[in-house]
Parts: C-alpha cells; sequence; structure tokens
C-alpha cells in the first residue's frame, strides 16, 4: 500500500510541468544542487570534452600526463634530494617527492583550469541557461585521468622500492575525497571570482608555483618545527600530501591531526566556495 | 486556455561605460595611474550593484514588461536593434536574471539563442551532437535515441566522425540546428537562427518551425523576418526601446511595427544630393540630385502606388547631344529586376542649365520588400560617365487594400481572373460522342 501511493506521487509529479518563478536576487542555491542531478550527462560530457580536447592533435597524448610529473621529480630529486641534501623521512627521495608531485599536480591544475572555467566558457554561459557550476566541477573531475595515470605510475615506483603498503591505505580513497572536495571548493570560488576580476589568471600564474613550497611536497612536515606545525597544518593540502604518503608507505605514521584539521578546512572551503559560486552565477552573463 | 509564462513588472538594467575624464599634465597622468586599480575596482563592483535609479550609466533595457503567453500559443516578437528582444529571451531562459519583476513559468523551457553552443572544434560531429544536446537540456538516453534522425537532418552523415574543425561554418550551423531541432521542452524559445545556412536548409528550418508551431506547443520566436513572424504566429509584441509598443494579431502587429519604422529607419536610403563642388560629373554634366520617392508624395512606398525616379543636373555645356539616364533596379539579393533606360536629345534640351528629370515605374510591378537602385549616365550614347551608389526602398503593402497573404516572387502584378462555366457535365470525352 505505501509503496503504492509512493509511486502514485511520483507519477503525478513526473505529470506536472515544473513550475519556475523568475525573480531578481532569488536564491538559487539548492535549485542548482538539485538541477545538478538533472544535467548529470552535460557535466560528464564535459568532463569527456575537457579530456579530449586536451590530448587531441599530439604525439605523446595522455603520456603527457606522465612526463610533466616525472621530470618534475627528476629535477627535485638532483636538486633537493642529491645537492640540498633535504629530508625524506628515510624514504628514497624519487619517491617521496613523486608521492607528493602527483597529488600537487592535480591540484595546481585544477586550480588553473577551474578558475578559468566560466570565463572560457562565456560563450556557453550568455547563450544557455544550465548549472553554472558544472564548469568548476568538470574541470576538477577531467583532471582526475592525469591524477590516475600519475597514480599508476607511483604504484610502479612502490613496486620497484618493494614497498608494501599497510592496513592505512584504507585511508587513500578519504584523503582523495578530501583532496577533491578541497580543490572544488578552491576552484568554484576562484572561478567565480575570476568572470569579475580578471586579476585571479594573473595573480594564480604565479601563486600556484609559490605555494607548492608551502606544503609538504619537496620537503617532509617533520622539517617545520614543532610549535608551527598546527597552524602549518590549517592549509588542507598539507595533510592530504602527508597523508596520501602514509597510507601507502608502511613506515609513515598516519597524521591524524593535521589531516583532520586539513579535512574540517577543506570541507569548510567546499561549502563556502560553492556558496559563493552559487550566489554570484546569476550575475555571470551579464558581467562575463 | 490555460496560461503557461506569465510576466510581471520586468525590468532589466546594465552598466554602459563612461568616458573617462583624463588628465593633461603629467602629475595628473602620474595620480590617475596611482588611483587606476582603485576606480578599476569600483568599475567592476558596480557592473553587478545598481543603488541609485537615478545614475547615468545605467541603461534599462527593459523596462517595465507584462504579458502573458497561453499553452499552445506561437508568440513572434520584434523590434529595432536593442529594442530588447535579446534581453527578454536570455531573462526568460534563465541566461541572466531581471533587475525586477516576476517571471512564472509553467513547464520546461529549451531556449534556443545560437546554434551550436558548446561545440568543441577538436572533438567529432557525433561527440558534439552530445555536447551540444546536455547544455540544451537533453539527457544522453533522448540523444541515443534521436541520434540518427537529428544526424540525417543535419545531412552531414558523411563526415560524422570527422573533427568539427573540419566542417564548413554552414556544416557546422546544420549540425547544430539538428540537434536543437530535436529538442522537445513544452515551452521553445527561439532567436533568429533561420538567418543561416543556404536557401535548401533556410527552407527544411522553416518547415520543422511550421511542425513545432502545430505540434501544439508554447513557442516564443524572435526573429525580423516578417514573413515568417506572420506566417508562423498568432500573437506578436512589439518591442520599442525596452517597452511594448503593443501586442496584437501578428499580422497586425507587423503593420505596425513597418509602417513605424519607415519613419525611423537610417536602413532606407533613398536620395543622393550633391553640392555643387562634390557633384560628379565633368565640364559639361553634372550630377545634383538623385532620389527615390512614392509617386503620391508621401513618405512611404505602397506596392499600388507608383515610384518616382528624380534625377537633377546641370548642363555645363550646350554642345551635348544625347544624356542617356541609366537606372538599374534590383533585389537586395542584387537579381537585376529591370533596366530603365531613357534618353534626352538635345531637342528636349534648352542649352546650358539646371534640369531636372522624372521617370514614374507603375504601380502594382514590384512586390513588397527591399530594393535598391543606382543610377548610369552616359553622354552621347557612348561614354558611361556618372555611376551613383544604391539607393535603398522598402515597398510595404498596399495602401488602398490590404494585403491578406504575402506572396514570393520579384514581381507582383495585378492578374485579373476570372471563370466561365462552359458546361454542365463535367468530362469533356463525353462532348466528343
Amino acid at each position: 500500500m505505501v509503496k503504492d501511493t509512493k509511486d502514485h506521487k511520483l507519477q503525478s509529479a513526473g505529470a506536472k510541468p515544473p513550475t519556475l518563478v523568475i525573480e531578481p536576487n532569488k536564491n538559487w542555491q539548492l535549485q542548482a544542487w538539485r538541477e545538478l542531478v538533472r544535467y548529470k550527462d552535460l557535466l560528464y560530457f564535459l568532463v569527456v570534452r575537457g579530456i579530449k580536447a586536451r590530448y587531441a592533435q599530439s604525439v605523446l597524448g595522455v603520456s603527457w600526463a606522465v612526463i610533466q610529473p616525472l621530470f618534475t621529480t627528476l629535477v627535485f630529486t638532483v636538486i633537493f634530494g642529491n645537492l640540498v641534501k633535504v629530508g625524506s623521512d628515510g624514504l628514497p627521495y624519487v619517491l617521496f617527492s613523486f608521492s607528493g608531485m602527483v597529488i600537487w599536480n592535480y591540484f595546481s591544475n585544477t586550480l588553473t583550469e577551474s578558475s578559468n572555467s566560466v570565463v572560457q566558457n562565456a560563450s556557453m554561459i550568455t547563450k544557455v541557461y544550465f548549472p553554472r557550476i558544472v564548469l568548476p566541477l568538470s574541470a576538477a573531475f577531467s583532471k582526475m585521468l592525469d591524477f590516475l595515470i600519475g597514480f599508476v605510475v607511483l604504484i610502479g615506483f612502490l613496486i620497484y622500492f618493494r614497498v608494501m603498503p599497510s592496513i592505512n591505505i584504507l585511508w587513500l580513497p578519504v584523503v582523495i575525497l578530501v583532496m577533491l572536495l578541497f580543490s572544488l571548493g578552491i576552484g568554484s570560488f576562484l572561478s567565480a571570482l575570476s568572470v569579475q576580476y580578471r586579476d585571479v589568471k594573473h595573480a594564480l600564474s604565479f601563486l600556484v608555483q609559490i605555494l607548492m613550497y608551502a606544503c609538504p611536497v619537496v620537503y617532509p612536515m617533520s622539517a617545520i618545527p614543532e610549535q608551527y606545525r598546527l597552524l602549518y597544518a590549517l592549509n588542507p593540502m598539507v595533510g592530504v600530501i602527508e597523508g596520501f604518503r602514509a597510507s601507502l608507505i608502511p613506515t609513515l605514521p598516519f597524521p591524524y591531526v593535521p589531516f583532520g584539521l586539513g579535512a574540517a578546512v577543506a570541507l569548510l572551503v567546499f561549502f563556502g566556495g560553492t556558496y559563493y559560486f552559487h550566489k554570484f552565477e546569476r550575475k555571470f552573463a551579464d558581467v562575463a | 486556455m490555460k496560461e503557461i509564462i506569465r510576466v510581471e513588472n520586468l525590468s532589466k538594467a546594465y552598466r554602459i561605460g563612461l568616458k573617462q575624464q583624463s588628465h593633461d599634465t603629467l602629475f595628473g597622468k602620474v595620480a590617475d595611474m596611482v588611483k587606476a586599480p582603485l576606480r578599476n575596482l569600483k568599475n567592476l563592483r558596480s557592473l553587478t550593484r545598481f543603488d541609485g535609479a537615478e545614475d547615468p550609466t545605467v541603461h534599462w533595457a527593459l523596462k517595465d514588461i507584462d504579458f502573458t503567453v497561453n499553452e499552445g500559443e506561437v508568440l513572434g516578437i520584434i523590434g529595432h536593434n536593442g529594442a530588447g528582444k535579446s534581453t527578454l529571451l536570455k531573462i526568460l531562459s534563465r541566461v541572466t536574471e531581471p533587475t525586477t519583476g516576476r517571471i512564472t513559468i509553467h513547464g520546461r523551457v529549451g531556449a534556443l539563442l545560437e546554434v551550436g553552443t558548446g561545440f568543441h572544434p577538436e572533438l567529432t560531429g557525433r561527440e558534439n551532437i552530445y555536447m551540444n544536446g546536455t547544455i540544451l537540456g537533453m539527457t544522453k538516453k533522448e540523444i541515443d535515441r534521436k541520434l540518427d534522425e537529428i544526424v540525417d537532418f543535419s545531412g552531414v552523415e558523411k563526415y560524422i566522425d570527422t573533427p568539427v574543425k573540419f566542417y564548413s561554418s554552414g556544416m557546422k550551423v546544420r549540425l547544430g540546428f539538428a540537434v536543437a531541432a530535436h529538442l522537445d521542452p513544452e515551452i521553445l524559445i527561439i532567436d533568429e537562427v533561420l538567418a543561416v545556412g543556404d536557401v535548401e536548409f533556410q527552407r527544411k528550418c522553416l518547415g520543422k518551425m511550421e511542425d513545432v508551431s502545430r505540434s501544439g506547443r508554447t513557442v516564443l520566436f524572435v526573429s525580423h523576418n516578417m514573413t515568417a513572424i506572420s506566417n508562423l504566429c498568432k500573437r506578436c509584441i512589439v518591442l520599442k526601446q525596452g517597452t511594448i509598443s503593443k501586442i496584437d494579431d501578428a499580422s497586425d502587429a507587423v503593420k505596425h511595427y513597418v509602417h513605424n519604422s519607415i519613419k525611423t529607419s537610417e536602413v532606407q536610403q533613398i536620395r543622393f544630393v550633391w553640392d555643387l563642388k562634390s557633384a560628379p560629373g565633368d565640364e559639361r554634366i553634372k550630377l545634383l540630385k538623385f532620389s527615390v520617392t512614392p509617386a503620391n508624395s508621401e513618405k512611404i512606398f505602397y506596392k499600388d502606388c507608383a515610384i518616382c525616379f528624380n534625377i537633377c543636373f546641370n548642363i555645363l555645356d550646350d554642345r551635348v547631344k544625347v544624356v542617356g539616364f541609366n537606372i538599374y533596379l534590383s533585389t537586395m539579393e542584387g537579381v537585376l529586376v529591370c533596366h530603365i533606360g531613357r534618353q534626352l536629345l538635345k531637342e528636349e534640351m534648352n542649352g546650358v542649365g539646371l534640369y531636372q528629370t522624372s521617370l514614374i515605374f507603375p504601380p502594382n510591378v514590384l512586390n513588397v520588400g527591399w530594393y535598391s537602385a543606382n543610377l548610369m549616365i552616359g553622354l552621347n550614347t557612348t561614354e558611361p560617365l556618372i555611376h551613383t551608389g544604391d539607393i535603398k526602398f522598402n515597398i510595404i503593402g498596399n495602401k488602398n487594400a490590404s494585403i491578406i497573404k504575402e506572396l514570393k516572387g520579384i514581381i507582383q502584378p495585378k492578374v485579373k481572373f476570372s471563370v466561365k462555366k462552359l458546361k454542365n457535365t463535367a468530362f469533356e470525352h463525353e462532348e466528343g460522342k
């Protein structure tokens, strides 16, 4: 009986055309998330488009996703591992920096790509309505392919150095989720901001390079003085990178406190960023 | 009939740029440079804020629009460039939000403000169909189902797996329209997309539009093609500078719009006048004026009124024997309708002086529409001497009787019809028995 009425309700809701009210300053927050479900196919095709278009008409194609972090890692290994002798928590420096590089590469690429995503697709925004959030989302998701490829190469490194993951590997999905949420949050915030202020693009182009040194990519967190570590861990990427390493390499203890702190900040950034995006998206077509 | 769209008190403001005051002194320039970031910030912020209503940088693209649309109605929207047509469509399709007012829509809206939105040059035609379709609000399943139809309609089957960057622009447009044509929301909003593609494809599009409008769907249709508007729409809104100047039956609204636009039109170029210095010609003859006017001395060219071409010229040398006037009358597409020739012999002129000659073109020959005419003057039958630019004029409906339906063709003479009954039996071959 109960099931019947439910079905009936669903049917009548489907048959009756939805009523839409357009008003100024109407908050589309909830509606936008609901519409995202309806437009999930668009998100899918935008992700596919992002991936295909990026590697179209190039000889090496997707290999670039490997070459780019690999070369950077090689340079870092020579400079920081061999010349300057930065610590690496007892790991081979190549493994240490490449594992950090895979994460950082994803984050920085997503940041640049998604902050540009709305401005770049201005022609779409001024012509068609669709939930605007799919633009930064698709940028972040399409970069996941590069991340996965880098991850596979990393597994190759792990096998080469005969590293066997411990039970901590169960943290891996959580770490990646936090990375994704943080990237999405900051990406949607910056994409909305750059619609009105193109300064974002200029600032980001060099900030991304500098920001890497605020994360434990080329040096371990243990290099930071004890009393500043909590402050340092407010940057979610710290917990993500350290957590990522710890979930794969058994000799490293999982950094519960920094990771928990970073995850909380990442969640805040995610909700704050998407909130800002939704609040501002109604004006995109007029300003972009 | 059920009301499906209600628009109340709708307005939309945009920021327009004002000229910045600049300093000419070095100190002023330096001070300007220092202050620039602050000023830029203020300007950028003001793009999305509208507080003071009396701000001179605020332009109201739409002001207090009210109307309703019933279910199954095909509503046309016409108006000059900048009248607010596209802004209205953009608000209705939720691309941008109104500044004030409220719209209630019962049903799903599909908007077609451009064809091929989201096309990516590196993707193949097939991939772009999915891309474009999902942007317009279709699901993957829906597109899967309609894919063959879409490909078929577009007429680019052969190249469907080729990246779109290798397509000709016409192919791209056709593919885009094919996707759009298979959209079926309850309410369809269309902005002037028919002005693309070759003649064959335009006919196909218009046919599709007719199907849609007959299918009982609600359609809002912006166009400059008055024939299409009066054929497809029942009712029509005329927008003028952001306000509704008329809502009426399509044919009346079109008439209202056309009559009003003749007065204000800048496109109609009905005369060339030169002063003595710049007048074309040589030391024997100079052209001073070439104009076209309705023969009844009104301002509007009617189909059933004669058209008068006036030519003013100076004869500066009394040895000129023959002056030949040649008017080439063409359609706007460049089809020569006729060549009107007239020769003025020495005997008809009276030596040096200012002359005017008029050529009256008979009524009920040209169909309604735009025409252009240029004048060539030749001397002594062989020498072409003066070529003028094109004057352009628009012939609209009849003055004395209203046109029920616009017929196709360049000429539209009054044709006499007659009918006579020959026999009471229907078959001719019985006669031979």
